[in-house]
């Protein structure tokens, strides 16, 4: 296949980026996106010129670090999936492919694709815990039993990779499905319930401190969500929220 | 020669990790908060050390090279977490976990340490539980348990196929809450680059800010090792794109003994190689083979029509295959241990069976397993004369349920159906069970660095069992690190706070700004993945799953010269003082190009075969592994003296006092 | 509960009440308009009594009015944060590919509502405002319906009504589910809502669009 690839260059946080254009040839439909990306690397790094920096790391859809917004879509126009689980044979030949970082003014850029998410981790650290001590003297795991649909769900939004799709599909940059995914995981475990309260508005506020927007409901999230974690978690944090700050 | 101490305690070892506890010296609170510790790597034993340093009140460092603790990948990981809670009632117990464990490992670990570990396994669940870890559960509301390979009991608990990554978002939690209240100071996109040691002892390390490219220093009392394995070596492996052994190794260099390093798990069940574009390999779980049944043709005729597409698998009878575990291993079948599965699937294609392009992949066929369970579900529906159409409907949603997100995925990669074709697969490498040598408190041999997780080598042996990489992290992290290294800090209360400006802080962080400047002008001709694709090649082909004497050796050569000329020709565009992702694989792999010498050392050295290891002179007349007990009993560990070439050996001799060594059979 | 708007869930809280409140009041403005075309002498009755009623008009009317005025500037409000929480655009953004037109453009589809509002007070309710309260005319109660009907012999205005009731569909299409989701209802009953919600989005406006034409052919 022969490509027309236009790449977001930004050398720092600081400085003004641009699209650039790329033309690759050679790409086989078996090869995933990122190793399409390495070929054009290879080739830059053969001519002398500096490497284009994206974030990737395990390359099997589940550590979350891979990004990129792709002819518009984050992670690309397959569904379900992250962008190192993209493959080529979901372009055609002589297609042009635009890769952009993910915007947010919450995800500020370091270099060309590569965005800052640490505001997903200050987020988590404002509640996304059970304060239990590590000390291991804890209750038998099987002492409360959980019902089953609930732990369910409870793991349907754990698996959160926080990669930041949902944000960058946001008309509005906004990390609600981020926040209430970990908010769900812990309102649906009995676990959870002590510091239901304190959680909730403090990752919230955290989350408003980011700087996201706001949610409108337009659902976009949870389509480009490369792990399926559904809108039901927003409207969850949302009763989880209200009735939070009643009892404040 | 020197003998290593392990510090194993004496007496019962039933008793030895309680007696242990109860005799160590503690440090008391108010001393806790003016000592320092610093962490490298933040996955399940990092993440788990950290989280429960702080909150016991030291102040921890943390670092990372990812761009959050919750991306280490342990997260990667998919079937489970043993325990020995015997919660199934079927007759599992902390000595069953124990026996299991230094079995599989195939007797080339220490018995404290794996006892230790099976002993404090029940109290990780307990703890995942209260952290808000969503295991899966029975409609009864309890925990859930599965089988797993090479085991007679159901002893893993598991969140579907994510284990891992529940497990480390648990221990991610708990480090933010330590975050929150600042006893943890998170550094991502961070990359340790050296170790510094002052008097003899292990008091900080020198880093580098992999955005700004900032030489950082960072002082402390203790220093964890928590980086994870090496796999990467091999360039192609299951490890994520960024795993890498500097940690591990520069210590190394500074005086903690690496041990085992041939020690590598190829996992028999990944999706095989596609072209030389391929940056990394994709493991589908162990459990695929309770139901998957592996083969291929039984004629050479038929592998080669398969390779070149004139003939489809589903078109050969089941006379023309060749379930090849089934006929070498008829009790365990397709579930034998991970080494023996993938060694066999070798052999196959070796003898020119292999069914992709490349010759190098086996069918795991699911046609029998949906047909069965199509017959099974029909009767229970009433259906008692189904068509062959209503069968594999019904069969394909049973397969679906339980391995439908792997189903997916691999059709994702390969484009290809397995509902209604088998599956390719061929074996990856996927851990590294050798590592840096620790004692019983899992301190290396430079006093306060300790090292915990992958990055260690203490429990697994020669072959780990599946759901034990998970259940180790944990158990270095949460319940074992956070005693040993107490008793050792007690020793510190007085030291007050380690100075970054001292003659040793100097010279590490000047050796590190040396290899860094070196290294960005080099202005060579090649790319660092050139040189990483080489050294992978070497270690697949020579130091791969099948290692002969004359191949060790010239592997070593060859990943010698490799070294002098990645030094010589390496390229790295751009400058140190940013972001520049050539400049952290050259470091990186700069490191590989050392262990990977040193890994056919070690292999040479071992002549028998255990484990992973598998020497082809030494084998049955079947071709199954032929220990040499009488020789090898030993943990080789490796001392640096300048050059991985003249590595000098230490061994620490095995004892089996509470096992009997026997012969491993799956026969 | 104090300064609990300061956050962005609880500004979407009431923008989702104040919804509520306005889809409530829709129905109930359509239901008392569709009987012009049935009944002249039932639609005077009602409009007579929503027009002098004590609690209508001085407890209702001003609650409505709030209601549509915060819907407002909460909108724009909320539209301006969520656009500067993203500075630096996207090249290309394939908003199509994961979303529905209308959630996207809620503002424009609102800005047009707004449009529309200006013109309907214009003509039916500073009108009646001046006519009960600043000129004190003598109530009437047979005046509505021509009042109304003869509002509808402009086709111009017509035009403009059709096309602004086309735009308050688009905005409740997305917004009546969103509303609700807004406050936190997501459970075993949304499909059924939303499928509730699509009928109304769709049958209120196309009400209202008959009734205009109906009017506007039988003059």
């Amino acid at each position: 296949m022969n490509l027309k690839l236009k790449i977001w260059r930004q050398s720092d946080a600081n400085s003004k980026g641009k699209m650039v254009d790329y033309p690759i040839s050679g790409i086989e439909k078996d090869m995933s996106f990122l190793e399409m990306l390495d070929v054009l690397n290879e080739e830059l790094v053969a001519k002398g010129e500096e490497a284009i920096e994206f974030d990737h790391d395990c390359r099997e859809g589940i550590c979350g670090t891979c990004s990129l917004q792709i002819n518009g879509e984050p992670h690309g126009p397959d569904r379900g999936i992250t962008t190192c689980q993209l493959h080529m044979r979901m372009f055609n030949d002589g297609d042009t492919i635009t890769i952009e970082p993910f915007r947010a003014n919450a995800f500020p850029v370091i270099k060309d694709l590569v965005v800052d998410r640490s505001s997903f981790d200050r987020i988590q650290q404002a509640g996304g815990f059970i304060s239990v001590n590590t000390s291991g003297n804890t209750i038998d795991a099987n002492s409360i039993p959980v019902n089953k649909h609930d732990a369910d769900n409870s793991f349907n939004a754990a698996t959160c990779i926080g990669c930041g799709a949902c944000v960058a599909a946001c008309k509005n940059a906004s990390a609600m499905l981020f926040t209430s995914a970990k908010v769900s995981q812990f309102a649906l475990l009995p676990q959870g319930q002590v510091e239901a309260t304190e959680r909730v508005m403090n990752m919230v506020k955290q989350m408003d401190e980011e700087g996201f927007g706001n949610c409108s409901n337009t659902g976009a999230c949870e389509i480009e969500c490369p792990k399926g974690i559904s809108l039901e978690n927003i409207a969850r944090m949302n009763r989880e929220y209200l009735s939070a700050s009643l009892k404040k | 020669m020197a003998v290593l101490d392990s510090k194993t305690p004496q007496g019962d070892i039933a008793k030895q990790w309680e007696n242990y506890k109860n005799n160590i010296n503690l440090v008391n609170p108010a001393n806790k908060r003016n000592i320092d510790v610093i962490v490298v790597g933040t996955g399940l034993a990092g993440g788990a050390a950290a989280a429960t340093l702080a909150e016991l009140g030291y102040n921890v460092k943390t670092f990372c090279y990812q761009d959050s603790p919750r991306r280490a990948h342990s997260i990667a990981a998919q079937g489970g977490i043993n325990a020995a809670k015997n919660y199934q009632g079927d007759g599992d117990s902390i000595y069953r976990l124990f026996y299991d464990t230094v079995k599989g490992g195939d007797y080339r670990s220490r018995e404290s340490n794996v006892y230790r570990l099976a002993e404090v396994s029940a109290n990780i669940i307990d703890q995942c539980v209260a952290q808000g870890v969503p295991f899966a559960r029975e409609y009864g509301g309890l925990l859930d348990n599965r089988s797993f390979g090479g085991v007679l009991v159901s002893r893993t608990f598991y969140a579907k196929g994510q284990t891992g990554q529940q497990l480390l978002l648990g221990a991610y939690a708990a480090m933010n809450r330590q975050i929150n209240r600042g006893k943890i100071q998170s550094y991502t996109r961070h990359e340790m680059l050296d170790l510094v040691i002052v008097d003899g002892k292990a008091r900080g390390i020198i880093a580098r800010d992999l955005i700004s490219g900032k030489i950082e220093r960072h002082a402390a009392h203790a220093v964890v090792i928590a980086s994870g394995g090496y796999g990467n070596v091999f360039f192609l492996s299951t490890n994520a794109m960024g795993s890498n052994v500097t940690a591990s190794w520069k210590i190394h260099k500074k005086g903690a003994y690496f041990a085992n390093p041939c020690f590598t798990q190829i996992h028999p069940t990944c999706i095989p190689v596609s072209g030389d574009h391929q940056s990394k390999l994709t493991l589908m779980s162990e459990s695929l083979r309770n139901d998957g049944r592996i083969w291929v043709p039984k004629k050479k005729e038929d592998a080669i029509a398969i390779r070149e597409g004139r003939l489809k698998p589903t078109e050969l009878s089941e006379q023309e295959r060749d379930y090849y575990l089934e006929r070498r291993y008829p009790s365990f079948g397709n579930l034998v241990p991970r080494d023996v599965a993938s060694r066999a699937a070798k052999e196959r294609c070796d003898a020119g069976f292999g069914v992709n392009k490349t010759g190098e992949a086996v069918f795991l066929d699911f046609a029998s397993a949906i047909e069965r369970y199509g017959k099974e579900q029909a009767a229970i529906h009433g259906n008692n004369n189904p068509s062959a159409d209503e069968i594999r409907k019904l069969g394909e949603e049973v397969i679906a349920n339980k391995y439908g997100n792997l189903f997916q995925m691999y059709e994702k990669i390969v484009d290809e159906n397995p509902y209604k074709t088998p599956m390719k697969i061929y074996p990856a490498v996927h851990y590294t069970m050798g590592g840096v040598w620790v004692d019983y408190n899992l301190m290396t041999t430079i006093p306060g660095c300790y090292a915990a997780g992958e990055a260690n080598f203490s429990d697994h042996g020669a072959n780990r069992l599946g759901a034990s990489a998970l259940m180790q992290g944990l158990a270095d992290g949460y319940f074992v690190l956070p005693y040993t290294i107490g008793d050792y800090l007690s020793q510190d209360i007085r030291t007050g706070k380690i100075s970054t400006d001292t003659p040793e802080f100097e010279a590490a962080e000047k050796a590190v700004v040396d290899q860094i400047d070196k290294l960005v002008n080099n202005k060579g001709k090649y790319s660092v993945d050139h040189y990483h694709k080489k050294l992978g090649k070497i270690m697949w082909n020579k130091c791969g799953m099948a290692r002969n004497a004359k191949d060790l050796a010239d592997a070593a050569v060859e990943i010698r010269e490799l070294r002098e000329d990645f030094h010589k020709n390496v390229l790295i565009p751009g400058s140190a003082q940013s972001k520049n992702s050539e400049l952290e694989k050259a470091l990186r792999v700069a490191d590989f190009l050392e262990l990977g010498e040193l890994f056919a050392k070690d292999a040479l050295h071992r002549n028998e075969s255990c484990g992973g290891h598998f020497r082809e002179e030494y084998q049955t007349e079947e071709g199954e592994a032929q220990r040499d007990d009488e020789n090898f009993k030993y943990v080789a560990a490796w001392e640096y003296t300048g050059d991985p070439s003249k590595s000098e050996l230490h061994k620490e001799e095995l004892e089996y006092k509470n096992i009997e060594l026997k012969t491993r059979s799956y026969k | 509960m104090s300064g609990m708007l300061n956050s962005t869930i609880a500004r979407k809280v009431a923008m989702a009440l104040s919804a509520i409140f306005l889809l409530i009041f829709l129905l109930q403005h359509f239901i008392i308009n569709f009987t012009s075309v049935i009944s002249e002498t039932t639609f005077n009755e009602l409009s007579h009594f929503m027009g002098g009623n004590f609690l209508v008009q001085f407890l209702m009317q001003p609650i409505l009015i709030f209601a549509v005025v915060f819907h407002f500037v909460m909108g724009f409000y909320l539209e301006v944060k969520n656009k500067s929480a993203r500075s630096i655009k996207y090249v290309n953004f394939k908003g199509s590919a994961n979303s529905s037109w209308f959630s996207r453009n809620m503002i424009y589809s609102g800005l047009v509502i707004l449009a529309f509002l200006v013109l309907h007070f214009i003509d039916f309710w500073f009108p009646e405002m001046n006519y009960k309260y600043i000129a004190v005319n003598p109530e009437d109660p047979t005046r509505y319906y021509h009042e109304t009907v003869e509002k509808f012999h402009n086709p111009i205005r017509v035009i403009a009504y059709v096309v602004s009731f086309i735009l308050l569909s688009m905005h409740l299409l997305h917004g009546f589910q969103s509303a609700f989701q807004s406050i936190g209802f997501n459970n075993k009953f949304t499909p059924g809502l939303k499928a509730f919600g699509k009928a109304f989005a769709i049958l209120i406006p196309l009400g209202f669009i008959f009734i205009a034409l109906f009017h506007f052919f039988n003059q």
